[in-house]
């Protein structure tokens, strides 16, 4: 891969605007040890993007973006909902094809890159909220489980179907009241993170965006088991503020105050995952 | 084919040597064999330099989707495997498409519903996929007998349509269809359509190139689109922008695109003339005043009902068989027409979608009475008696 792929034709930088160019400008591609810590420097996500303000999945999607450690030769695949809403304003390769088939279209994309390239690390990332991957695409994500296709899978959950104005989804956690739940959900919250274990993951993590160091790591090592051993999940709390009425200032907050709870961290680091990740910390990358 | 610069003959990855579609479709010297529709598909999948397939059993569709995971062992086929679903298939070929593969898989009846929402995206993000489709009964109660009623529903997609009346016509469809689909000016689905079982499931002879001989391959670089596969500028953004603001220039956009991929598909008529040597074929007296107008099986029973009506009653008749259906080959119907008073559709589906398009495309161009007849569904064949029986009820001839 050349870098000139991402640069914006010369005879347009007059008119593009500001943020754009800095996207280019200020990214921090061709290092794999890149991390969070560069982002008061660098830029991964305009500033004017289309979240809420003070959304945490704002916040969520810059740390992944700091964090990745090939972003210039890595496809993100995402799916309906406000993640598809941002993905306009990063600087990275992004295909949004339905609601729910996300983790197909990156198995096809994954496949045939790996054939095309056989040669050249290309890493495929699924980022989808818990509509998406958890009730309407779950067949989909745990049969790429299934079929060890190597993608790493990220869920923003913020444990409601946001985007469509607040419906309970099989993430909300039981009792809840939701739209679509006006008696409060009638069963348990689905523990992805255990069906992902249960499905063939070689790494899985559990935890709030409340700490971008955490992060990065988990963020890390997802991708490089995925690249080399199997399929990997990330499971991330990143609450709707909105939706549970907390103002914008608020989310860090709520996701401390569930780094106790139902978000404890948690990670399942299989055998052929550690060799990796020992491996990545041996040289200095993680 | 020869490499200009060097002279050497250039090979695929499957060790074939590279040859031009007109040498491949038209040149090349052919011998007959006897064979099912299904392997006319394998035998044109293992001629077509194609990069990825994935499959899902549903009759009767099933055969040919074994049939190249069979060509993926042997190395002709770069990717193959099993998908979860009929929906998640066609998005699993999405994903090998905008990776840059020459795409190709199958489907029959419910499996086609199924997958539907998956149809307009393709056509959307104009991904060249080829979905063979042999057609099946898809409503409750549960049949797997053939009737085309799904390819009704598919008109409107936004993905081009073309029709093989038997093996042959398949075989050499599969090919034209990829060279077609992968036109820049083109670049759309293309959805080859069969009835199941009379043609997926029965033998006959089918003229074969030599199969040691093979399209070039597809290059994802001409694509109009950019390639996904962090190789080809541009590469920053999505590559759909979302229109999902309220404003007139996202309404615009999205309408525009919508035009675009469409014409895309009327794009494709000077090709698809070309490879398919003509949009329709006609049998019969060119000058007869009673016109089957039809597509696939249904055109073979009317040539037969041309045949019996000339021999037992004396009566002209022609076939105009239609190889397209999207792009719909409105220019050719008209002028094959233009002498006919009785206009017979007959079709294997309930609702008659076919009659449709043929009364569209003909308001205003033709004084000719349209008789959406004979019609068949749910796995009944449909005799060329019938058809007779048809025509002479009509004309009060008996």
């Amino acid at each position: 891969m050349s870098f000139k792929v991402f640069q914006i034709n010369e005879e347009f930088l007059d008119v593009m605007p500001k943020e754009i160019v800095d996207l280019q400008e200020n990214a921090t591609w061709g290092n794999p040890k890149r991390g969070v810590m560069d982002l008061p420097f660098h830029k991964e996500l305009i500033e004017e993007h289309s979240l809420c303000a003070g959304c945490p999945e704002a916040a969520a999607l810059r740390y992944i973006m700091a964090s990745i450690p090939n972003p210039e030769d890595t496809v993100i695949v995402n799916s309906t909902g406000c993640t598809s809403l941002v993905f306009p304003h990063i600087a990275m390769h992004t295909v949004h094809s339905l609601f729910g088939n996300q983790n197909a279209v990156a198995s096809g994309i994954k496949r045939v890159l790996e054939y095309r390239y056989p040669d050249k690390v290309k890493d495929v990332i699924v980022l989808a909220g818990d509509g998406a991957t958890i009730d309407i695409g779950l067949d989909c994500t745990l049969q790429s489980f299934f079929r060890q296709e190597k993608i790493t899978t990220i869920c923003f959950d913020n444990e409601v179907y946001a985007n469509t104005g607040g419906q309970e989804s099989g993430a909300t956690p039981k009792g809840h009241v939701f739209k679509m739940a006006p008696k409060g959900k009638q069963f348990e919250k689905v523990p992805m993170w255990q069906l992902a274990i249960d499905s063939g993951c070689k790494y899985v993590a559990r935890l709030t965006v409340s700490s971008p160091k955490r992060v990065e790591s988990v963020i890390k090592k997802a991708v490089y088991v995925a690249r080399e051993v199997g399929p990997t999940y990330v499971h991330l709390y990143t609450p709707c503020i909105l939706e549970i009425g907390l103002n914008s200032d608020q989310g860090l907050e709520e996701m401390r105050s569930k780094d106790k709870e139902r978000f404890a961290f948690f990670e399942y680091i299989s055998p052929e995952a550690e060799e990796v990740i020992n491996r990545k910390k041996a040289e200095g990358l993680l | 084919m020869i490499n200009p610069l060097t002279t050497e003959v250039q090979y695929n990855k499957s060790g074939q040597k590279i040859v031009s579609p007109d040498y491949l479709l038209f040149e090349a010297p052919r011998e007959k064999f006897f064979m099912t529709g299904s392997e006319a598909v394998k035998e044109a999948v293992k001629r077509a330099s194609v990069d990825a397939s994935v499959s899902y059993p549903i009759t009767p569709q099933s055969e040919a989707a074994h049939l190249i995971g069979e060509l993926w062992v042997e190395g002709y086929v770069g990717v193959y495997f099993r998908g979860e679903s009929e929906f998640g298939v066609m998005s699993e070929v999405a994903g090998c498409a905008l990776a840059g593969a020459r795409t190709i898989t199958t489907t029959s009846g419910p499996g086609t519903l199924r997958a539907f929402e998956n149809f307009p995206m393709w056509a959307g993000t104009r991904i060249p996929v080829q979905l063979v489709l042999m057609a099946r009964g898809v409503n409750s109660p549960l049949s797997i007998q053939p009737d085309n009623l799904e390819v009704g529903f598919l008109l409107d997609t936004g993905c081009m349509i073309w029709y093989a009346e038997n093996a042959q016509d398949l075989f050499d469809m599969i090919l034209a269809g990829f060279v077609v689909a992968e036109k820049p000016a083109v670049h759309v689905p293309v959805i080859t359509v069969v009835d199941g079982f009379f043609v997926s499931h029965t033998r006959e002879a089918v003229m074969l190139p030599p199969d040691d001989i093979a399209l070039p391959p597809y290059d994802p670089k001409k694509a109009p689109m950019p390639v996904i596969d962090l190789e080809v500028p541009p590469g920053r953004f999505l590559r759909d922008p979302f229109v999902m603001k309220s404003n007139y220039i996202s309404y615009a956009t999205h309408a525009s695109w919508q035009f675009e991929v469409r014409a895309a598909i009327e794009r494709s008529r000077p090709y698809a003339k070309h490879y398919l040597r003509g949009l329709i074929e006609e049998f019969g007296n060119p000058d007869a005043d009673i016109v089957f107008v039809a597509a696939g099986t249904a055109a073979s029973q009317s040539k037969e009902a041309v045949r019996l009506l000339k021999d037992e009653h004396g009566i002209d008749a022609k076939v105009v068989k239609l190889k397209t259906i999207r792009p719909f080959p409105y220019e050719e119907l008209r002028s094959a027409v233009k002498n006919a008073k009785y206009i017979f559709v007959p079709e294997f589906n309930v609702v008659g979608w076919m009659e449709r398009e043929v009364r569209r495309y003909l308001y205003k161009h033709s004084d000719a009475e349209i008789i959406g007849a004979p019609r068949v569904a749910g796995g009944m064949t449909m005799p060329a008696e019938v058809i007779v029986e048809e025509v002479l009820d009509y004309l009060k001839v008996r």
